[in-house]
């Protein structure tokens, strides 16, 4: 299980990668992991707007379905949309290749709020007990 | 009692083994004020013998003697008792959901060639596995537009079966959705500039019948067109299967989803229930579609085998996000239908259309001798209204000789005058020229 | 003297050695099971399995049916002789498990024997063949039929009156909603929220929203049941109603139903039943009798009637007096001494309009109503009384060997998980691919969502003792087997056709009809 150091984290899983005012997300190796393989990723339209701990976006493995939260407030610039051909890219690179959209921040002061990788990592160690 | 097998002795044992003293024990859990302090007051047992002629007798105050001239949604076709003989092998009859599909591929597999037949049959790339019946699937159909398209709206052909619209209706009732209804021309097809007027860029779909309510083979490509250039999606709902072995496909007439039931298909009547609907769809409406759906994969070893699959659409995963509420399908019926169309297969199929055809044109020409024409002037396939005068008493008249004559649609249709004579009466490869005949005759008095 | 055949004895022996096989603990073996393409792929061009009168000469639809509407015969139906197709299903029918053939423990799905009798009376010509469609006059067996079995219903459920028209349990219980949403609606306060407990099936949220209510889901108790403070701190006026199922789906009975229903009628809601587990109290409890407003059971489950593979259903709904006036139609009345068909809205004002084409799943209600007749009032009883002994049996028989995650009492399922497999690296996946090497059909598994790796029984009543003795001996077998070899446990299952299919791939790389040259890798 993989925490990459240079990334922020959320409670539900997701991982950022803050770039000036964009920020990117994906789900964490420890979410692709627990959700098995991935069939289908659910994704917004660019242009859509996305407000900090509302769902964007959907994905399935076979048998579960998980609801992707928001970690930052702001529009949606990129999407990854070789997603929707290749969904196991999430479970095979879900840090790099399974990044799944940019957004623009509006709210800076949000991204205060996530964990860094050693507090994300000990998060999920009290979870699984 | 045959179905419990414990004895005495097995019932002490395993009391034994669960540590209480009686089986009245093992529902403490139960409040005494809840719990029935009487036996249900329901008839005493009764053995098989006395059940079978109790049976017989309930049966025998149904009469059934005479093939029905009735269809209105349901259709007295010849199912080969090959069908039955299949469909009653236990591991069939007996199994249940799919979902160990180790020991389930029988099920699977008949299932994945039902979705198959029914893409066959209507020229369109997916089918689920089955729905309830054909005014459900309707029903969903027009929902899964409402999804698509992001649209409230829905026009609907008033030739459609008006047990459909009523099941629309009350599908649609919490929703907010508007439902618009178009009427039907002289010559019992859609009023095809009404529907041109109705249509709009809130439409989220178009709803036709194929063949229609009359029976008559409605403008299903124009309204499709229709559709399309506002946006909206075209359904076409089907009735009698039957029509779809010589009518084309409406997938090959721009339907972007095709609904009905395969009853006609190795169900019989059963007075209305269960019979196998069936929804059909273009590739791009697969994320939205209801029910449950079989696809081809391949075991450990690499072989080709089935399972239920896209199971994320459903209730059990997505629960109050689901497409639908749906559970159950109609895995029996639609068994029986399978069976029926393997045996049939490209000719029989095409074969039994057509003499369903001549049956229609037989029963046509029959009735215009004995002096009844047609209401409609439309093109139909076996099923047409006849202008008998008056319709009910025409009813009355031959049930009172065994014979179900048909439908006086003036019942469904009470705002339409010129509906009062006319009587809505199909005939099958079930029904023989002779009794055609004789039927006309019947009808003249 | 000559032996023109050729055969000698010696022939039948065969060769020595082999390996001997393994017999599961259910006596599950080997067999010869045929491989078997899809019809698509059989048959040559010209066979027909059908045996029709001939087209009549001059048959000419294009004469009539413009040519544009017209199709010609359906290339890829298959063309295959009628024994070729009495094979194929033949052989199909052979990789499948049903009750006929084993033990089939699927929590809340109640696999009990579906009787044979039941299926000879449903197929009388005078059923079968009866259109919906018949003048009254004609089809008063059907409507009859159809009467009795509702005021049976009624009576074993305790209510008024109950919906037949519902072609499934989850159509049953969204007419349920429907009715409850009308209720509200002519009281003049439509409310908004439906509160849900977290042991509930997955049709309850997906009902509730096609209603347009949003779900308040409650936390059950560490004791498996609803808690009357949860629902009373969750209980205002803007919720329409609560859905309980009882027993729930851990096969707890929800001891405080009757106080929980006082707490939603006391701010104006309606409590809604899933009957999905009706067999545990029939003749025992009714639901009308514990504060239960409108609730939808199974024939398909309770009364025996097929499962046919998935379906065809039938989910009648019994409703408390308040909301009799806005049942669906058609209901079936009796008029002196004979039945008729109520369709006509304007003698049902209040009604919530039709919910599918023509009666009710007529097929299902002469089964259950046959099976209604040979039970009476003490065999209906009998049938809760012995599945909860045959589920508590197995339970006390499991204990120990398998984790229970609740200790609370349980009726006529119950609820294990994987917790003591997991230190062998062994998961409730392993445990019901091996239970198919055994010869029985896994229980419920991953169901319900509080249990996490769960393992659902539901034995029903038609099993006998040395059916459940065997089932037992096999997961006894297997939690021996996670301990001693668990890597023999995860290659399971071995025996039959077809072993842990892929079901990514069929999610992933959807192939859901044969198109030709199909090729599946």
């Amino acid at each position: 299980m993989t925490f990459p150091e240079d990334l922020q984290y959320t409670p539900d899983h997701e991982w950022t990668r803050v770039q000036g005012n964009r920020v990117t997300v994906g789900i964490t190796d420890f979410a692709q992991d627990q959700l098995g393989d991935v069939v289908y990723v659910e994704l917004p339209d660019v242009g859509d707007v996305v407000k900090k701990g509302e769902a964007f976006g959907v994905v399935e493995s076979t048998k579960a379905v998980s609801d992707l939260f928001a970690p930052v407030s702001g529009k949606v610039v990129e999407v990854n949309s070789p997603l929707a051909d290749a969904p196991e890219t999430v479970n095979e690179d879900p840090y790099e290749e399974g990044w799944m959209i940019v957004v623009e921040a509006t709210a800076p002061k949000e991204l205060a709020e996530l964990m860094d990788a050693a507090t994300y990592r000990k998060f999920v160690e009290e979870e699984q007990e | 009692m045959r179905y419990h097998p414990h004895t005495p002795g097995d019932v002490r044992q395993m009391l034994d083994v669960c540590g209480v003293k009686s089986i009245d024990e093992l529902f403490r859990s139960i409040p005494e004020k809840l719990r029935l302090a009487r036996p249900l007051d329901v008839p005493q047992a009764t053995d098989e013998i006395s059940l079978l002629s109790e049976f017989q007798r309930l049966a025998a105050r149904n009469q059934t003697e005479h093939p029905p001239f009735v269809g209105a949604g349901a259709y007295a076709h010849h199912v080969p008792p090959a069908v039955d003989q299949l469909l009653l092998r236990g591991e069939f009859f007996t199994a249940y959901t799919p979902y160990q599909p180790e020991i389930a591929q029988g099920t699977l597999q008949a299932l994945f060639e039902w979705q198959t037949f029914v893409t066959l049959l209507t020229g369109l790339e997916i089918s689920n596995a089955s729905m309830y019946d054909g005014a459900t699937a309707t029903a969903e159909a027009v929902l899964l537009a409402t999804r698509a398209t992001s649209r409230g709206k829905v026009v609907v052909s008033a030739a459609l079966h008006p047990e459909y619209r009523k099941v629309l209706a009350t599908y649609l009732a919490s929703t907010g959705d508007e439902i618009v209804t178009v009427p039907y021309g002289p010559d019992g097809r859609t009023d095809l500039a009404a529907l041109e007027a109705a249509v709009d860029d809130r439409t989220a779909a178009v709803v036709i019948g194929y063949p229609n309510f009359f029976g008559v083979v409605d403008a299903l490509p124009e309204a499709a067109a229709i559709a399309h250039r506002a946006g909206a999606l075209a359904i076409s709902s089907t009735s009698e299967a039957v029509a779809l072995g010589l009518l084309k496909a409406p997938g090959d007439l721009g339907v972007d989803v095709a609904v009905g039931t395969m009853q006609s298909f190795g169900n019989g009547v059963n007075f209305g229930g269960p019979a196998p609907g069936f929804l059909a769809i273009r590739e791009g409406l697969v994320r939205q579609m209801p029910g449950r759906v079989a696809g081809a994969t391949v075991d450990r070893t690499g072989r080709r085998g089935f399972v239920l699959t896209l199971s994320t659409r459903e209730q059990h995963i997505r629960r109050d996000k689901a497409t639908s509420n749906i559970c159950t399908n109609a895995g029996l019926a639609a068994l029986a239908a399978t069976i029926h169309l393997s045996l049939l297969g490209k000719n029989g199929l095409a074969h039994l259309a057509r003499l369903n055809f001549a049956r229609g044109k037989q029963l046509r020409d029959a009735m215009k001798r004995a002096g009844f024409g047609l209401r409609f002037t439309g093109p139909t396939f076996n099923e047409a209204a006849f202008e008998v005068g008056d319709a009910e008493a025409v009813v009355e008249r031959l049930a009172s000789r065994g014979i179900a004559a048909g439908v006086p649609l003036s019942r469904w249709y009470p705002g339409d005058p010129r509906m009062k004579g006319a009587l809505l009466s199909v005939a099958t490869e079930v029904h023989t020229p002779e009794l055609i005949e004789l039927f006309a005759q019947t009808v003249k008095g | 003297m000559a032996n023109p055949t050729g055969w000698k004895p010696s022939m039948e022996k065969g060769a020595e050695g082999g390996e001997a096989q393994e017999v599961g603990a259910m006596g599950a073996t080997r067999g010869l099971a045929m491989e078997e393409a899809l019809v698509f792929e059989q048959g040559s061009p010209g066979r027909v399995g059908v045996s029709l009168p001939p087209v009549p000469a001059g048959t000419n639809p294009a004469a009539e049916i413009p040519a544009a509407m017209l199709r010609p015969e359906i290339p890829g139906m298959p063309e295959m002789a009628e024994l070729e197709v009495v094979r194929h299903f033949t052989r199909l029918s052979q990789w499948n498990w049903g009750i006929d053939t084993g033990f089939y423990p699927l929590g809340s799905c109640t696999m009990k024997y579906n009787p044979k009798s039941s299926e000879a009376l449903a197929r009388l010509p005078g059923f079968a063949g009866a259109h919906p469609l018949l003048p009254s006059s004609m089809s008063q067996g059907a409507l009859e039929l159809i009467w009795k079995l509702e005021r049976a219903l009624s009576e074993i459920a305790g209510f008024p009156a109950t919906v037949m028209s519902p072609a499934a349990g989850a159509q049953g219980e969204l007419a349920g909603l429907m009715m409850i949403r009308a209720y509200h609606v002519a009281r003049g306060a439509p409310r908004r929220k439906v509160l849900i407990p977290d042991t509930a099936h997955g049709t309850n949220p997906a009902s509730a929203a096609l209603n347009g209510y949003s779900t308040v889901q409650l936390e059950s108790g560490p004791d498996g049941r609803l808690h009357p403070e949860t629902v009373a701190k969750a209980m205002d006026e803007d919720v329409a109603a609560i859905m309980i199922t009882n027993p729930n789906t851990l096969g707890i009975f929800e001891t405080h139903i009757a106080e929980i229903a006082a707490i939603v009628h006391a701010r104006g809601g309606l409590v809604y039943g899933d009957g999905a587990n009706f067999n545990a109290v029939l003749g025992v409890a009714r639901p009308g009798d514990m504060g239960f407003d409108v609730m939808q059971y199974n024939l398909h489950k309770t009364f025996a009637t097929p499962h046919g593979g998935g379906g065809p259903g039938s989910g009648p709904v019994g409703v408390a007096a308040a909301l009799v006036p806005f049942m669906p139609l058609p209901v079936v009345v009796k008029d002196g001494e004979s039945f008729r068909l109520v369709t006509d809205p304007r003698e049902r004002p209040s009604t919530i309009g039709k919910l599918r084409e023509f009666w009710g799943n007529m097929g299902m209600f002469v089964r259950a109503w046959a099976l209604i007749r040979e039970l009476g009032p003490d065999g209906l009883r009998r049938v809760a009384e012995l599945a909860v002994l045959n589920a508590n049996y197995v339970r006390a028989r499991l204990k120990g060997h398998f984790n229970l995650p609740y200790a609370t009492d349980t009726l006529h399922e119950v609820v294990f998980d994987d917790q003591l497999q997991k230190d062998d690296g062994v998961t409730t996946m392993d445990v019901a691919k091996r239970l198919i090497d055994h010869g029985t059909h896994p229980p419920t598994v991953y169901f319900p969502l509080v249990v996490h790796g769960a393992i659902m029984i539901e034995p029903t009543e038609t099993e006998s003792k040395e059916t459940l003795d065997q089932f037992v001996g096999a997961m006894l077998a297997i939690a021996e087997q996670a301990k001693a070899n668990p890597e023999a446990l995860k290659s399971a299952p071995r025996k039959p056709i077809r072993a842990r299919l892929d079901e990514t791939r069929a999610a992933r790389k959807p192939v859901l009809r044969w198109t030709p040259g199909m090729k599946v890798e």
